[in-house]
């Protein structure tokens, strides 16, 4: 468990990792926490002849709270994230605790875990559920893609080689909308058997929007609108507090959303019953919320 | 007596604090290179072809070896059991498990090494692949071992009692068919290993460093491999050792190849095996396939009870295997009156990574089998699943207990334990708690299993793999002895050196408690040390650490060694008091007269004048304060003519109650209570046999819940710490009471027993129960592990 050689360089502005990135010819990798490509590298999974560290880049170190938008600098640890008291993002915030364990955040980055494009990771089903913009710049100039965009597949992303991901653009929380999260997994940090992103807007009593996302089910993280589903139940919802009916709306959306095959872990079947009943309970989650009146 | 000490560790200051030396710490040769093995990734295959030019060539390469120099230089491994199935540290003809050693790579460094293991090419021309040992029965299965015509590598039949009339006599026959999945011990620190072949031609000699905790019984087996005798291997054993569980029993290949390895480099050479590598292809407890049938008569008292064991040993018949297999025959018929017995046992080969030495150690796969035909047989009958075991249970007033299969059960008082279980968990009002509950539509079931947990193994049961007309007679094995060294210096200090190579338990600790009550001194008066050279340290065929031996046998010897340090300070505090031993009694530091207490002198003032003026000694006194001592228990004696062995020392008893909830959306499951009650004999040190049951519950856990040693029909086995999942305290938070009692042994000279593998052997199949309880209604049978919601959602055939 050594890896194989390979050149270290460590720039300290956006030029010079892009310049890096133009000498390795496409063939380097850029690392910044090096949670997920550090052991890559150790079992000799992979091989770059060339790692371009980011992390030391003051240019991607902040973030940037805005009135509507948050923005996430390349280089900004998740236990960052984690610990800023004035994100107004309430799905990123319950959505962290869940990444690997306290340790991992404290050097894993958010954009690299968006980069890094694990199906079953928290943070691309939080950006696709959020409309979240990933601000990208290459020999080309700079760019942004919506996140739904931006995955494209299991460890696939739409970055080009010699592009970088620079921060990503993350809306706040408005009023009248709710948010719901949930995962299962064997253990306490594992990779989500499934998990669930939720958000419902509404005016009054009436549902204006509802959206299911769920990760670990597919080769991306998955989005429906699924307001006309479960409009209707999550009213009844409020009436009893109950969710079976909201899940047992879903089956069709479940069966939509998974699209692994499964494994020794978690079945196909397994998988669409937790969409169902996790589902169904972080709508309501969210559907509730979102009736609080101040949205945080 | 009962020496209870509160006192935290006295090796925890310099583990917290970073100051621990464990081998890769440690640098005993400079100049020492460092090793990377290259291993098979096919599960079964010839070797064609072997190319280690380039690997060679490499720059910073010392030196590579491959199957040709390890079948050149070495013999196979000596078998506990004469079967053609030759066991070398590396494939040589065939590769036969993923991750099976075939060259190791001797470079400056390990990456160096590494890079050079990617240049060595072998040549391979894939074979079938067998997997499952009752399909690696069938005849047309494909072979590992060709010489042997057969992948069952030993089958035997042992019958105590009239067998078929039980059964057709009995009221109701009660039949199971179960599979104890394969998992292992994955402790902190992997193997490691430094090796130096001193190339004498007139006499070779081996060093070697390693983490290695016995058995002993291996080292002639290492010794068998490498040509030399005993005596020219020279083996040390640092004091800090991180964990094993058993599993760093299963290095010695690993000795033996650095070893050769070395003669080629002719340098010492390092190898310290990664996680990926200890994960892959290091050891692991076996998997079994259990068939059990059970004869009760109409008072739902079991007549007979019929087992068919089928053991994965996996590649290779790894001395000690097939041992896991035979480990509980004493106590095969676990806590009940069960006089007829019949059982089958077979080790079958397959082509899985060989098997070893974890923590339960055989007790774990012989109890999910009993006590879950004990859980059908209670509903066969109606019965409380409890009620149903007291009727079965050995009587207190029984002790000794004589076991059909040969086991003595040295003390015990199961009933006050089961009472105590009760009581504990308010057994009846937790069943009528979960009923109502039920009721309600909640998945809530409780689970219980008795155990008996055997400690300090008689190594003589492994002859039983052989039948007895083949056991050559004068060569029997049996035994169970264990060494102490204590010493006292001319300031009084008492030195204990300790040869019993622990990996974390604390023996320092409770070896210092013991013989400073014994000499009624302050526990700061009294040394350990922790060492095994084998050239310096008394050490036997039975050393080591394993199947629970501290607590029984190696406190045996240090009560005796201390009580000839006390005879010999009474000699010469006599001759200071002008009076005779005899009258003299040892008492907080001092030696005085019994009766007369002004009458005194200190312990350092007696242990002085051995030291600096032995002239006063009586004539023929030796002036030795230096005292070694062996515990050997008598009743460790080889197997009988008729196939019965009392395989251990000490008997304890362990009643586990388990209580979980499953979310029946979700199917997630909780444990909502373990209640569990141990009766070890004595207790030595209350704090470390906490630890220990929780480690060993902990550990079990992870066989009940998470960890499973998985294998594709391709022999692919899961490889990684993604998919083999250990417990963590997240897992580990459920609520848990704990209840003793003390039923001293008296087979042992404190009257303790083992305690640390109790847990390990009952949390699995209590668990197994639980869960079966909570979704008998649904029609859900346990018959494997582990056991999560994605394994439930498919018992429950839901259609989702």
């Amino acid at each position: 468990m050594k890896a194989a050689p390979f050149s270290y360089v460590r720039p300290t502005s956006p030029e010079g990792v892009l310049a890096e990135l133009s000498l390795a010819e496409g063939e380097a990798k850029i690392i910044a926490g090096g949670q997920s490509l550090m052991p890559v590298l150790a079992m000799r999974l992979g091989r770059p002849p060339t790692l371009v560290d980011i992390s030391r880049v003051p240019a991607w170190q902040s973030i940037d709270v805005g009135t509507h938008e948050v923005r996430i600098g390349a280089a900004v640890r998740q236990r960052a994230v984690e610990r800023h008291r004035d994100l107004r993002v309430p799905l990123l915030s319950r959505a962290l605790p869940w990444i690997g364990h306290r340790e991992i955040r404290s050097r894993g980055t958010v954009c690299g875990s968006l980069a890094h494009a694990d199906p079953a990771s928290e943070l691309p089903a939080v950006m696709v559920t959020l409309g979240a913009r990933l601000g990208i710049t290459g020999p080309g100039g700079d760019r942004e893609l919506p996140a739904d965009e931006f995955f494209r597949g299991a460890m696939t992303t739409a970055l080009e080689p010699g592009e970088v991901l620079r921060h990503v653009t993350v809306p706040r929380a408005r009023r009248g909308q709710g948010f719901g999260f949930a995962e299962m997994a064997r253990r306490h940090g594992d990779f989500a058997l499934v998990g669930i992103t939720t958000m419902v807007q509404t005016e009054g009593d009436r549902v204006v929007r509802a959206l299911l996302g769920a990760f670990g089910v597919a080769d991306r993280p998955r989005l429906l609108d699924v307001t006309e589903t479960v409009a209707e139940p999550l009213r009844a919802a409020e009436e009893d507090g109950a969710s079976a009916a909201v899940a047992e709306a879903l089956a069709d959306a479940a069966r939509d959303l998974v699209t692994t095959g499964g494994d020794k872990h978690a079945s196909a079947g397994y998988r669409r019953r937790l969409v169902r009943v996790l589902g169904g309970r972080e709508l309501v989650a969210a559907f509730r919320d979102s009736r609080k009146g101040e949205s945080r | 007596m009962n020496p209870v000490s509160t006192m935290a560790r006295l090796e925890d200051a310099r583990l917290v604090t970073g100051k621990g030396a464990f081998l890769d710490d440690l640098d005993p040769l400079p100049g020492t290179l460092v090793a990377a093995v290259v291993r098979s990734p096919h599960a079964h295959a010839y070797i064609t072809s072997v190319d280690l030019t380039r690997a060679r060539e490499h720059p910073g390469v010392a030196a590579v070896i491959g199957p040709e120099e390890v079948a050149e230089a070495l013999s196979p491994f000596p078998l506990s059991l004469r079967a053609p199935m030759d066991y070398y540290p590396t494939g040589t003809d065939k590769v036969r498990y993923v991750g099976e050693p075939v060259a190791v790579v001797v470079a400056t460094d390990r990456y160096t090494a590494e890079d050079a293991a990617e240049l060595v090419d072998i040549g391979y021309d894939l074979e079938p692949v067998v997997v499952d040992a009752l399909e690696a029965t069938a005849p047309d299965a494909p072979l590992l071992h060709e010489g042997a015509g057969t992948n069952v590598a030993s089958d035997r039949t042992f019958v105590f009692g009239e067998v078929d009339d039980a059964f057709a006599a009995a009221e109701h026959i009660v039949e199971g068919d179960y599979y104890f999945p394969r998992y292992s011990s994955t402790p902190m620190e992997c193997y490691s290993v430094v090796a130096t072949w001193i190339d004498d031609p007139e006499r070779p000699e081996v060093e070697i460093w390693s983490n290695f905790h016995g058995p002993f019984s291996m080292i002639p087996v290492l010794c068998g491999a490498l040509g030399v005798t005993t005596s020219q291997l020279r083996l040390h054993v640092p004091a800090d050792n991180g964990g094993s569980f058993g599993i760093k029993s299963g290095i010695y290949p690993y000795m033996a190849l650095m070893a050769l390895a070395s003669r080629h480099a002719q340098r010492p050479v390092r190898w310290s095996e990664d996680r990926s590598e200890h994960l892959l292809s290091s050891s692991a407890g076996s998997d079994r396939h259990m068939k059990v049938r059970a004869a009760v008569d109409a008072d739902g008292i079991i007549e007979a009870i019929d087992i068919d064991f089928v053991e994965n040993v996996g590649a290779y018949l790894r001395p000690p295997e097939p041992a896991t297999l035979y480990r509980c025959f004493g106590n095969m018929t676990g806590a009940y009156r069960i006089d007829t017995v019949r059982l089958r046992s077979r080790a079958v080969v397959t082509n899985k990574c060989p098997t070893g030495l974890n923590r339960g150690f055989g007790g774990q796969q012989l109890y999910f089998a009993l006590e879950r035909i004990m859980d059908a047989a209670a509903r066969t009958m109606d019965m409380d699943r409890l009620d149903f075991r007291k009727r079965n249970l050995i009587h207190a007033d029984a002790f000794p207990y004589a076991t059909p299969t040969g086991g003595i059960y040295d003390s015990g008082d199961y009933q006050r334990a089961v009472e105590l279980l009760e009581e504990r968990s308010d057994y009846r009002a937790l069943l009528a708690r979960q009923e109502e509950a039920r009721s309600r539509g909640e998945l809530v079931g409780t689970g219980v299993a008795l155990i008996v947990e055997p400690s300090g193994t008689n190594i003589g049961y492994v002859g039983l793999a052989t039948p007895a007309e083949n056991r050559p007679p004068g060569r029997g094995k049996s035994g169970s002895t264990e060494h102490v060294h204590l010493s006292v210096d001319p300031q009084g200090i008492v030195g204990i050196t300790l040869g019993t190579v622990p990996q974390g338990q604390g023996h320092a600790t409770v070896a210092r408690q013991v013989v400073a009550k014994e000499l009624d001194l302050p526990e700061g008066q009294v040394v350990p040390t922790v060492e095994m050279d084998t050239a310096t340290t008394a050490w036997t065929i039975t050393s080591g650490s394993y199947s629970s031996r501290f607590s029984p046998l190696l406190t045996s010897a240090l009560v005796d060694a201390s009580r000839e340090i006390a005879h010999r300070i009474k000699k010469a505090a006599a001759v200071i008091l002008g009076t005779t031993e005899d009258v003299l009694e040892l008492h907080q530091g001092t030696v005085r007269v019994i009766g007369d207490p002004d009458k005194s002198v200190l312990f350092k003032h007696a242990a002085g004048l051995i030291h600096w003026d032995p002239g006063r000694l009586p004539e023929g006194e030796e002036a030795t304060l230096e005292v070694n001592v062996a515990f050997t228990p008598p009743q460790a004696k080889a197997p009988s003519r008729t196939d019965q062995v009392n395989s251990s020392l000490c008997y304890g008893f362990v009643a586990d109650l388990v209580s979980v909830r499953i979310d029946p959306e979700t199917l997630d499951i909780t444990i909502d209570d373990v209640v569990s009650i141990h009766d070890p004999g004595t207790i030595l040190n209350p704090t470390l046999f906490e630890g220990q049951v929780h480690g060993a519950m902990v550990q079990a856990l992870g066989g009940a819940m998470y960890e499973e040693m998985a294998y594709s029909d391709a022999g692919q086995p899961v490889s990684t710490f993604m998919d083999y999942l250990i417990p963590t305290t997240a897992e580990s938070m459920f609520p848990l009471t704990m209840a003793h009692l003390e039923t001293p042994s008296p087979m042992t000279r404190l009257g303790a027993k083992g305690a640390g593998e109790g847990a390990s052997m009952s949390f699995p199949v209590a668990f197994a129960n639980a869960v079966e309880d909570a979704l008998h209604h649904r029609g859900v049978r346990i018959d494997s592990l582990p056991l999560h919601p994605n394994v439930l959602h498919e018992l429950l055939h839901l259609n989702d």
